[in-house]
């Protein structure tokens, strides 16, 4: 289905978030939408979708006029919408979750689920997207969950598809697989509409790019036209350092020590299974892997956050194994978790009472138990300034802040603290460039100061960018630990994937380009 | 090190995501913080204030119609419309000028209006200190009761100067409910329990624990069998305290005092920041290293604490001094209205117990004075939750707007 919008103007109260805005998507089309967050890609797709009513401009499907004001109605045209957080019935099975709202039904309104069965197991194969009608929702990867909302939207014979964000949840090896049901997608005439701010995917899986800016179009382009560099400068404004710029090494002492862990997940099973490791001071050692091989657990462990089943971890030479967080913390441990609105902060309490989330109880910010509201917002305010974090105010909750700001909250009371060692968790996932190219920087800074760094991360372009050595993990063990200069693309990738023997027999490729997406 | 030039520039701020300008709050002043505060207390108030208008309005048009003789008024509404109206009209000024002068108009009035309000505004703090740390205590009712037999049972039994024994059974009391408070706590916090389903089963057992110990000898008067206890020794009474005409006994005073108490643990201290931080977001607290089991645990103790209290001032402030049968359990669930009304918040549950006791104890002057029968109060204190619990309800019947980033609502969050 061709869509075309045509100066799509939206104003909100104080904002205008799209600026007669066009945009072309040819059926058959992978049309990557790019931007920072708050650039309008997403009010421009709630307009497609009848969320929004556009201030100004059309919508033409097909080169008829389309007069959309609600999704039901979007729907019965034809667009289909994945939402970044899906909107999935936990308990229900797939099959259920696909015919939700039109539920074939027999005689007497009885739900015929063999039908939906059958229908929903035949498009999953028709795409190639391998899912089991009869899994409960809840019991699935998040990859899989995401198929389930294309096939959702095909199931209502979807032409074209919107998916906003789609990869920001996904591991390395789940996007794979997504691009691939994509391209097939678009091969079948379908006009895909891919919402990302992530340059290497969209260069990866778009025929043609559209970039926008403070809610204007700066340019439409071809993958085959343009490079990551340029679409970084698009969408940021200026020119943007995609390469972190950093000395060399020079590691002191180790930090921390870890022997032969021995961890279990939440359902029993053994999901650290004997991980050693060393960090050393001043040096950044990143924790590389396919997502579910026991990164989380691991590092929960060491953070006193999971019981230890065996193995010992040692912090500055003393055994600090099975220390419950606070103890941690005191032992010099200071923790960016991987899920920052559930583990990371408080939504309701303001910034400035973040801030001090774990130091309250520390002089000068409380003394005999009694806060020192003083101290607390002057610390807060020092901080926010220190770490740019945009808000209104240090008493503004921080559940309202945009996902970067809040990730730089939590770097920002984190890194206060790091004076020993440092583990941070998918600390940049699902943020812009300018706060990823931000708080890199502070990484890096923070090594050069002597920290020992533990990064947790599924990107592997973060991995390149800022490790010094790199350990992959594969099924709960460490299967390699590489030097960054050993290391490459290619060779992590096969270690991720297990193919221990073939990752050896790779030269190192020397230094390749790094780049931050 | 890096070499980046400037800092990222500011997005503009969408619908309601990236805030604007940077580092507004370093410098933004007192002024406005002192505007954006009181601009905070009138959007807070909205909703109770006008919730209570329409209930009231409501309540009106109630009496109208269950009363007989207004009723036979409207029956003749098209001979003699005015006087139809007339009557409507005479009979709610009447009532609730009634209810005015019997709970705040006169100095016994609003005498009786502190006393009857003083249990509830400290059932009221219980729950609202509970409801901070992300507990629902449905279980005030069944600490007051504990906590009122034990100030009973030290304020009948024993025999000391008052300078003794009335603090002595204060402390008691609070205990007593501390300690009941603490059973649903401690189950929380050690096996995961659901705290409403545990204090609702303490609150039939405490019932039944009453009643067992009203028929025991330690309990009963000589010569008696109906449920009742000993009356309190005067030497543990709350002392009569006159300001002015106005009449009260010290409970209202231990129960301004829990109030403050109670906002300067939650705001002030590193306790109860821990509280609030756990009722937030317990998964957060934990990873920053509090232990969330202790603070459930704590909150039920202080929040039981709170409702013994309330059964405290009860049991040895007048009118009653005896303990009796199944006589408190209004009280405790009056409480979650309270707090729910004063948003949980101490100030507001101080507020609202006002307000609930000045409807408890004008309603009796108003049914002497017109035929209006005291139900009706419990009518408007229905209402009044009702409205408030479903402020989108009344938003639309006035016709406002819902504010940006309005606060965490009380009711939103039961059940989730």
């Amino acid at each position: 289905m061709k869509v075309e919008l045509r100066g799509i103007t939206k104003r909100f109260p104080g904002v205008v978030a799209c600026k007669g805005v066009d945009l072309t998507v040819e059926s058959g089309e992978v049309h990557a939408l790019l931007g920072e967050n708050g650039a309008g890609k997403s009010t421009l797709m709630n307009i497609l979708f009848g969320l929004y009513r556009a201030d100004e401009g059309e919508v033409c499907l097909d080169g008829e006029p389309f007069d959309c004001r609600s999704p039901a109605q979007a729907i019965a045209a034809g667009i289909g919408m994945v939402h970044q957080h899906f909107m999935l019935v936990p308990v229900f099975t797939v099959a259920e979750n696909v015919m939700l709202g039109v539920e074939p039904t027999g005689p007497l309104g009885r739900l015929d689920r063999v039908e939906a069965r059958r229908r929903v197991e035949e498009l999953s194969d028709r795409y190639g997207l391998a899912v089991d009608p009869d899994a409960v929702i809840e019991d699935l990867p998040v990859g899989v969950q995401q198929r389930v909302e294309i096939l959702k939207a095909l199931y209502r014979d979807a032409r074209c598809l919107i998916l906003d964000e789609p990869t920001a949840v996904l591991t390395p090896h789940e996007i794979d697989e997504l691009m691939a049901i994509i391209r097939q997608l678009a091969d079948g005439g379908r006009s895909v509409i891919f919402i990302s701010h992530k340059l290497r995917e969209a260069l990866g899986i778009a025929d043609r790019i559209t970039v926008l800016r403070g809610g204007e179009v700066v340019g439409h382009t071809t993958p085959a036209e343009t490079d990551e560099q340029a679409l970084a400068a698009m969408m940021v404004g200026r020119d943007v350092q995609l390469v972190v710029d950093k000395a060399p090494a020079r590691p002191g002492e180790p930090v921390l020590e870890v022997d032969g862990l021995v961890v279990s997940d939440d359902r029993g099973h053994r999901a650290v299974d004997g991980v050693s490791l060393t960090v050393r001071a001043g040096e950044i050692l990143a924790i590389a892997g396919v997502q579910g091989n026991g990164q989380s657990e691991l590092v929960e462990a060491i953070c006193g956050l999971r019981p230890v089943d065996a193995g010992a971890v040692r912090l500055d030479g003393r055994d600090v194994t099975g220390h419950d967080p606070r103890a941690m913390f005191r032992a010099g441990l200071a923790h960016v978790p991987e899920d920052r609105q559930r583990d990371g902060l408080i939504g309701s309490l303001p910034v400035a009472d973040n801030l001090v989330l774990n130091q309250l109880d520390r002089r000068p910010f409380s003394r005999r138990s009694v806060i020192n509201r003083r101290e607390v917002r002057r610390h807060a305010a020092r901080l926010v300034e220190e770490f740019d974090v945009r808000t209104p105010s240090i008493d503004t909750p921080v559940g309202n802040l945009s996902g970067g700001n809040q990730q730089k909250v939590i770097i920002a009371r984190e890194f206060f603290h790091a004076d020993r060692l440092l583990v941070l968790s998918q600390p940049t996932r699902g943020l812009d460039v300018g706060s990823i190219q931000y708080i890199h920087r502070q990484i890096v800074a923070k090594r050069d100061e002597g920290v020992a760094v533990l990064l947790n991360s599924s990107e592997l372009d973060e991995v390149l960018a800022l490790a010094d050595r790199i350990a992959v993990v594969y099924r709960g063990r460490v299967v390699g630990v590489l030097d960054r200069e050993e290391a490459n693309r290619e060779r992590l990738g096969l270690l991720m994937a297990g193919a221990v023997e073939e990752a050896a027999a790779v030269e190192a490729t020397g230094e390749e380009e790094v780049t931050v997406t | 090190m890096t070499t980046a030039t400037e800092q990222p520039p500011a997005a503009p701020p969408p619908a309601g995501g990236d805030g604007g300008d940077a580092g507004a709050g370093t410098g933004g002043g007192r002024g406005r913080a002192v505007v954006a505060r009181l601009a905070d207390l009138g959007n807070a108030l909205v909703i109770p204030v006008l919730a209570l208008v329409t209930a009231l309005v409501v309540g009106g048009l109630v009496m109208v119609f269950t009363d007989p003789e207004t009723l036979d008024e409207w029956g003749s509404f098209l001979s003699d419309p005015l006087g139809a109206l007339e009557a409507s009209w005479d009979l709610v000024s009447e009532s609730y000028e009634a209810l005015w002068r019997s709970s705040v108009g006169t100095p016994r009035g609003i005498g009786r209006t502190l006393v009857e309000a003083t249990p509830l505004a400290l059932a009221g703090l219980s729950v609202a200190f509970a409801f901070r740390a992300g507990l629902f205590n449905i279980g005030a009712a069944g600490q007051l009761i504990i906590g009122a037999t034990c100030a009973g049972w030290v304020g009948f039994t024993w025999d000391l100067p008052a300078p003794i024994h009335l603090p002595l059974a204060v402390v008691a009391g609070f205990l007593g409910g501390a300690a009941w408070g603490g059973i649903a706590g401690v189950l929380k916090a050690r096996t995961g329990a659901h705290e409403v389903i545990t204090t609702i089963m303490l609150n039939y057992i405490s019932y039944r624990l009453l009643d067992y110990a009203l028929r025991s000898d330690a309990f009963q008067p000589p010569g008696r069998d109906d449920l009742i206890s000993k009356p309190v020794r005067e030497s543990a009474r709350l002392p009569e305290v006159s300001l002015g005409e106005v009449t009260v006994h010290a409970g209202v005073f231990v129960a301004l005092a829990a109030a403050v108490a109670v906002w300067w643990l939650l705001e002030r201290t590193t306790t109860g920041f821990r509280l609030r931080a756990v009722g937030a977001n317990p998964d957060a607290a934990r990873y920053a290293g509090m232990s969330v089991p202790a603070m459930y645990a704590l909150a039920m103790v202080v929040a039981g604490g709170l409702a013994g209290l309330a059964g405290t001032s009860n049991i040895l402030g007048r009118p009653s001094f005896s303990l009796t049968g199944g006589y408190y359990s209004f009280i405790g669930f009056d409480a979650i209205a309270v707090a729910l009304l004063g948003r949980a918040n101490p100030a507001g549950v101080l507020v609202s117990a006002f307000l609930f006791g000045a409807l408890r104890s004008g309603s009796t002057g108003m049914q002497a004075a017109t035929s209006t029968p005291v139900d009706i109060i419990v009518v408007i204190q229905a209402l009044i939750i009702l409205f408030v619990a479903a402020p989108a309800l009344v938003r639309s019947i006035y016709r406002i707007k819902a504010g940006r980033g309005t606060a965490q609502t009380f009711t939103a969050s039961w059940g989730s």
